[in-house]
């Protein structure tokens, strides 16, 4: 079994009162793609933000390469968000930068090198990604699917280990869907990076997940195959990957 | 009203660690020249325009008021001094803040604000920055610096709309307004003024920047915060230049 390179051990969070999680436990391996499923508004996004210390732990572990997240000052936490980049919802890209401006902005935090290193990595992450030569454009003048993107440019510019994907295909026209989901097994196969998913798209799941985890109930409800998903004694996530037939036909 | 004072008592709260915070930051290495000279231009010398109008019909109304106002008491030949030392003491630094407040202040409110519920701010601590450094420092810096440089602007400009109006109105010549204004603004006048112009540039840009980063709610949000952040500058300007009115005429008389 590959090295577990992530754990939570049963972390709490709640939000003024409301009670997100109450047993986070999960591991994360080396190498593999991680997808997160769960009902809207469960908190996958919340698990993604507190792995890399957007949001704070309210009770619970989260280790991450053997280092305790919620002990990290500033400088730690810096050296982990090298390590562990996320791509946001909405991509996240800054407005009143360039393309460019805003690859190269992980790439000057981090010291990345010369300014000519830095060129020659943007136009590399850009190829990457199957959109060279728009360094000039603004964010303004992209469509959704360029700027999900130009945001993964910008997540493996600095050559991260592990890449969180909030969402990577919400709101995206199937060729999008396709084309994001392809980047993220090229970035797998080819850079041989770690990838937690989170995603609501079927799709997505069945496409480029190792391993899928089901947030149910305030914890991880369900952690195994797309296969064993399928033939799992809970009927919410049989009915959930199956794009909630059975669930809404009672409601109905 | 205890739900208020708690709300009022969190804000203070929050906006003292803020400043702490990107006090700090201001000592830090390598210092954000490029973000801060990119925020004096849009935040500072942007508003002259605003100002020189402002001040200009308000040292005029001024003076329409004064000279029609002590006539009968055959003292508007003191039109001159009055204007200057009610712009230069008062109407100067106060009228540029809350215009600069409410044009600059709602304006990083909404900036920071739409960042926020975009997740920008969050990809910038994802990114390895701080938007403490990044977004406030440089905010704060520059409208601390801008504010007292608008403020002569609106001082020089506001005498001279005052001037113009005395001569015509009180039928004196330039000379001698000219002489009553210098002789009535001493430095400390000077001091009084731009003394609460750096603060009033400090609470506009520490209360946009704030208010910002507790913007959450989408674009209804957004609209939200920047309407609290202008009645939020305005009055804290009010109360503030009470006290630092009180402060300085303890301090220089």
């Amino acid at each position: 079994m590959a090295e577990q390179i992530i754990q939570f051990r049963g972390v709490q969070k709640a939000f003024k009162g409301t009670v997100v999680y109450d047993d986070l436990t999960l591991d994360v391996r080396r190498g593999e793609t991680l997808t997160i499923i769960g009902g809207s508004g469960v908190g996958k996004s919340v698990c993604l933000k507190m792995l890399i210390g957007l949001m704070s732990v309210d009770n619970g572990t989260i280790h991450a390469f053997g280092e305790s997240v919620t002990d990290l000052d500033q400088r730690g936490l810096l050296r982990l968000r090298s390590r562990i980049a996320m791509l946001f919802q909405g991509a996240a890209l800054f407005d009143s930068m360039s393309v460019e401006e805003n690859i190269k902005y992980p790439l000057i935090e981090h010291n990345w090198g010369t300014p000519g290193e830095m060129d020659r990595r943007v136009s590399e992450v850009l190829e990457m990604v199957d959109m060279p030569g728009i360094q000039k454009l603004k964010p303004a003048e992209l469509s959704g699917g360029m700027k999900k993107r130009v945001g993964l440019a910008r997540s493996i510019a600095i050559k991260p280990e592990v890449i969180l994907y909030d969402e990577p295909t919400t709101g995206l026209d199937p060729v999008n869907v396709r084309r994001i989901n392809g980047l993220i097994l090229s970035l797998q196969e080819q850079l041989g990076v770690t990838s937690i998913v989170v995603t609501h798209d079927m799709d997505t799941v069945f496409t480029i997940t190792d391993r899928l985890a089901m947030v149910c109930d305030r914890r991880i409800a369900f952690v195994g195959t797309p296969d064993e998903a399928q033939n799992h004694e809970l009927r919410y996530l049989r009915e959930f990957i199956k794009g909630g037939r059975g669930v809404l036909d009672e409601d109905i | 009203m205890i739900a208020s004072l708690r709300e009022l008592f969190n804000a203070v709260g929050e906006i003292t660690f803020l400043s702490i915070a990107c006090f700090r930051e201001m000592f830090k290495r390598p210092f954000e020249w490029k973000l801060i000279i990119q925020q004096l231009e849009l935040g500072g010398f942007d508003s002259w325009s605003v100002t020189i109008l402002a001040a200009g019909f308000t040292g005029m109304v001024l003076s329409l008021q004064f000279a029609i106002g002590l006539e009968p008491f055959g003292a508007s030949l003191y039109t001159g001094k009055l204007v200057a030392v009610g712009i230069v003491r008062e109407l100067g630094p106060v009228l540029t803040a809350l215009l600069v407040g409410g044009r600059v202040g709602s304006g990083y409110t909404a900036e920071i604000g739409s960042m926020n519920v975009t997740e920008q701010v969050d990809a910038i601590r994802a990114l390895g920055a701080d938007p403490i450094r990044k977004l406030v420092m440089p905010r704060v810096f520059a409208i601390t610096l801008a504010l007292p440089l608008l403020t002569m602007l609106a001082d020089l400009v506001g005498c001279a709309g005052g001037a113009i109006i005395t001569m015509h109105e009180v039928n004196v010549t330039w000379r001698f307004v000219y002489e009553q204004m210098r002789e009535s603004i001493w430095i400390v006048d000077l001091l009084h003024g731009l003394g609460k112009s750096v603060f009033f540039g400090y609470l506009i840009a520490i209360i946009g920047c704030w208010n910002g980063l507790r913007t959450f709610g989408g674009t209804e949000g957004v609209g939200l915060a920047t309407t609290k952040t202008v009645v939020y500058i305005s009055v804290s300007i009010f109360i503030s230049d009470f006290a630092l009115t009180r402060l300085f005429l303890a301090i220089y008389g």
